[in-house]
């Protein structure tokens, strides 16, 4: 009797101690995690991609809803010949998807966002070995290459509805619509648009603040991409410092070039500065992790953007700029390690 | 200078669960019928046993001892008949000497057991003397003796003793209860200890969420002219000793340095009410307040507890496990705490708390990729970048670790608890700094 009582104490310790999780400290987790991060990214572009089928009609929705797939099926495809686990449900690929779309002009055809997130996904994220170890952002690299592989499908913007009419971004027509040197350009892009260019008149400020502008079809409208940054700032996705230094210096840049007072609001508004500035550089993966790193990057960017713009062959320059700040990411941080509580002066 | 809402740079808000037990006043936990008491449960030398298999003891009566400076006393916390001393697994993880004592029930103290005068006729090395007899050592987790922190080498100057009274680990109210209950043992604990230090400042740092507590502590300390109390954000790891300095008195104790290198010595609230009570009742370390605590447990509990009970029997007391539990059962809290093979352990010293997890709050989350956001930066308390010193443990690079600052990590867990992709960062951070610390060993 005493002997079977002790054995089923016993079974019961064994049981207990198998049951008992070991493991080292922390045994509590925030509420954070990639989804929520991702799917904040996704509902601060939400306006914008509103935006994008207001102004430029439902073609917009038609290419956003085309990069996204094609950037979901791609990843999904890549994981499954590499034999990864298939993260689709880390929300990664639609943000891609989103972005490389936001870059397009309205009338781009179907399989531009096909090929730009097969490059995106497949080149610049998955070689690289998937999310979090790509070192340039897919989204610009695939505009990068989408823009030297077809320049005239690029660069041919149409206007907002009604007047849809292929016709020259604010900027383009800044570069070459007016003085001297206009169709002075070495690209075919450039060429398409200078010859649009001329002649061609500025919107209203006003236009160009809402995003009743031609341009890609995320990257017009100020306002609702503010909009946007603001939620990613009040929830603390993103940090102020990349975009304010970059917003910052740019606009130092350009005053410092020369360009005069009147084009400075449209330099600052236009060209998907605002797209970039926020939703670009401010991509974890691709940019400092550390707070001077932060600052170095948005100056590095911003100095970049005004360079291309004034002195380059480029109208625009933002995606260039982020993508060789992208790049010179890793030697950054090798630079600004932020010095250690205590850390004894040398 | 006003002392208010102080903190510290970095850190990481956490949701702070203590409203199970923050309100509930201490009881006096039930008289256990054995205890196992373990002769290392304190950094330094292990003590050797002063009884045999056999012996009778009494309350308070000095079971082992060592010789070196680096080590502190163990008493027996009953009285009874010494069962058995073996090597059992005690809460830290190791498994170390444990004297096995069968309680008699009858609870005779010791004639060691008694009041040693008062403090204006004690000297700073009978002060001092008497922590050290009384086997006294940090309460805090850490557990080191607490009289060679108050002797300090003559080259360091001390101007100001700090008593901690963060408790920043989440679920743990026991330094709440104490300072909320024992106010007055903890300001004569105070006093003790600048007295041995000859210092004329004392400052007690608590974390505004015990408005209880600081009300408590400002009402005992009324007249003491050299006495202060510093209300504290709340934040982790605002307990932590060197932000507790940097929150107070706004100095960076040097890296790799202890407080002792900026002139300031700090003791934890229990720690110092124990000091009280080795002065005034001559009773040595053998008890102390543990909270018992969690969604795994019953009726959660603020517990006077003897050193050397199972965690098994406080558990029974407080209604054992709630139905989707244990999950885990750690010693400690949540961020620091270590989680155990088993309830047999006894309570040490250093045991603020025990705190069950159900099996829902203690299902790991999966990992996933390092999105490099940043926030393990954003939070450390030290500055360290603990994604990169984390990535280079897990490529066995414990050299690029080392130069990352890993040996510089508190191990606070901040950056394990941010983290959004769920990343074992603090984790892999305290294997390079054995690995690193093991390689400079073997040079």
């Amino acid at each position: 009797m005493d002997s079977k009582a002790m054995d089923t104490s016993k079974a019961k310790e064994v049981a207990l101690e198998n049951m008992l999780l070991v493991t080292s400290s922390p045994h509590i987790r925030s509420n954070e995690s990639v989804q929520r991060i991702m799917l904040d990214v996704i509902i601060a572009l939400a306006p914008a991609i509103i935006g994008s089928v207001y102004f430029f009609g439902l073609n917009a929705l038609k290419l956003i809803l085309i990069s996204v797939a094609s950037s979901m099926v791609f990843e999904a495809i890549i994981q499954k010949i590499f034999n990864r686990p298939i993260t689709l449900d880390d929300f990664s690929a639609i943000i891609t998807g989103i972005l490389i779309a936001f870059n397009l002009p309205a009338d781009a055809p179907w399989w531009l966002p096909v090929a730009g997130s097969a490059f995106a996904i497949i080149v610049v994220k998955q070689f690289f070995g998937g999310l979090g170890a790509n070192f340039m952002n897919p989204a610009l690299a695939a505009r990068a290459f989408l823009l030297s592989s077809w320049p005239s499908h690029m660069a041919s913007f149409t206007g907002t509805r009604p007047d849809v009419v292929a016709t020259a971004t604010p900027l383009a027509i800044m570069k070459y619509g007016m003085g001297p040197d206009t169709a002075a350009s070495a690209t075919v892009a450039a060429a398409t648009s200078a010859s649009e260019a001329a002649g061609a008149e500025l919107p209203t400020l006003w236009n160009m603040f809402i995003g009743s502008i031609p341009g890609a079809i995320g990257e017009t409208s100020t306002l609702l991409l503010l909009i946007g940054a603001a939620y990613l700032l009040i929830r603390k996705v993103i940090d102020w410092k990349i975009p304010v230094f970059y917003l910052g210096t740019t606009f130092i840049m350009l005053v410092l070039l020369g360009v005069e007072a009147e084009f400075l609001s449209y330099h600052m508004l236009g060209g998907g500065l605002i797209l970039g500035a926020f939703f670009m550089a401010t991509d974890y993966v691709t940019t400092p992790v550390t707070p001077v790193g932060r600052i170095i990057f948005g100056i590095g960017a911003g100095i970049l953007t005004a360079l291309i713009r004034v002195k380059g062959g480029y109208p625009e320059g933002v995606s260039y700029s982020i993508l060789l700040m992208n790049v010179a990411t890793p030697l950054i941080e090798k630079f600004t390690r932020p010095r250690v509580f205590g850390e004894v002066k040398n | 200078m006003k002392l208010e809402n102080l903190t510290f740079k970095g850190g990481v808000s956490v949701p702070h669960y203590k409203e199970l037990t923050e309100n509930l006043p201490i009881e006096k936990a039930k008289e256990p019928a054995i205890v196992k008491i373990p002769l290392h449960q304190h950094t330094g030398a292990p003590c050797e046993a002063m009884v045999k298999v056999g012996d009778s003891v009494k309350v308070g009566q000095k079971i082992g001892e060592s010789e070196a400076f680096v080590s502190a006393p163990v008493h027996s916390s009953v009285s009874g008949t010494v069962k058995e001393i073996m090597d059992m697994p005690i809460p830290t993880g190791l498994t170390v000497k444990c004297v096995v004592i069968e309680s008699d029930g009858k609870n005779e103290l010791h004639e060691s057991v008694r009041p040693k005068g008062k403090l204006e006729d004690l000297s700073s090395e009978e002060i001092i003397e008497i922590i050290r007899e009384a086997g006294i050592t940090g309460m805090g987790g850490a557990s080191f003796p607490t009289h060679v922190k108050l002797s300090p080498p003559s080259d360091k100057k001390i101007d100001t003793v700090l008593i901690n009274g963060a408790e920043c680990e989440p679920y743990l109210t026991a330094d709440h209860r104490v300072m909320a209950e024992e106010a007055e043992k903890v300001i004569f604990g105070l006093k003790a200890i600048m007295k041995a230090l000859g210092v004329d400042r004392g400052v007690i740092g608590v974390e505004k969420n015990k408005p209880d507590a600081i009300k408590a502590l400002k009402e005992a300390s009324q007249g003491e002219e050299n006495i202060s109390i510093a209300t504290l954000k709340v934040k982790y790891p605002q307990g932590d000793e060197k932000r507790l300095i940097n929150a107070i008195l706004g100095r960076v104790v040097p890296s790799g340095g202890l407080p002792m290198d900026v002139g300031a010595v700090v003791s934890n609230a229990s720690t110092t009410r124990a000091i009280a009570e080795a002065i005034l009742e001559g009773k040595p370390l053998i008890e102390r307040v543990t909270t018992v605590t969690g969604n795994g447990i019953k009726n959660p509990k603020n517990l006077l507890v003897k050193i050397g009970t199972p965690f098994k029997d406080l558990i029974e007391e407080c209604g054992g496990f709630t139905e989707d539990s244990p999950g885990k059962i750690i010693a400690g809290g949540p961020m620091m705490g270590i989680s155990q093979f088993s309830i047999d352990v006894p309570i040490i010293k250093g045991s603020g708390g025990i705190l069950v997890l159900s099996k829902e709050e203690a299902k790991p989350e999966p990992i996933q990729p390092c999105i490099r956001c940043g926030k393990c930066l954003e939070v450390c308390p030290v500055k360290l970048q603990p994604l990169y010193i984390s990535s280079y443990t897990l490529k066995k690079n414990f050299d690029k670790a080392e130069e990352y600052n890993a040996l510089d990590c508190v191990e606070c867990g901040a950056c394990s608890y941010i983290c959004p992709a769920k990343r074992p960062l603090v984790e892999s951070i305290r294997l390079a700094k054995r690995e690193i610390l093991a390689k400079r060993k073997a040079k």
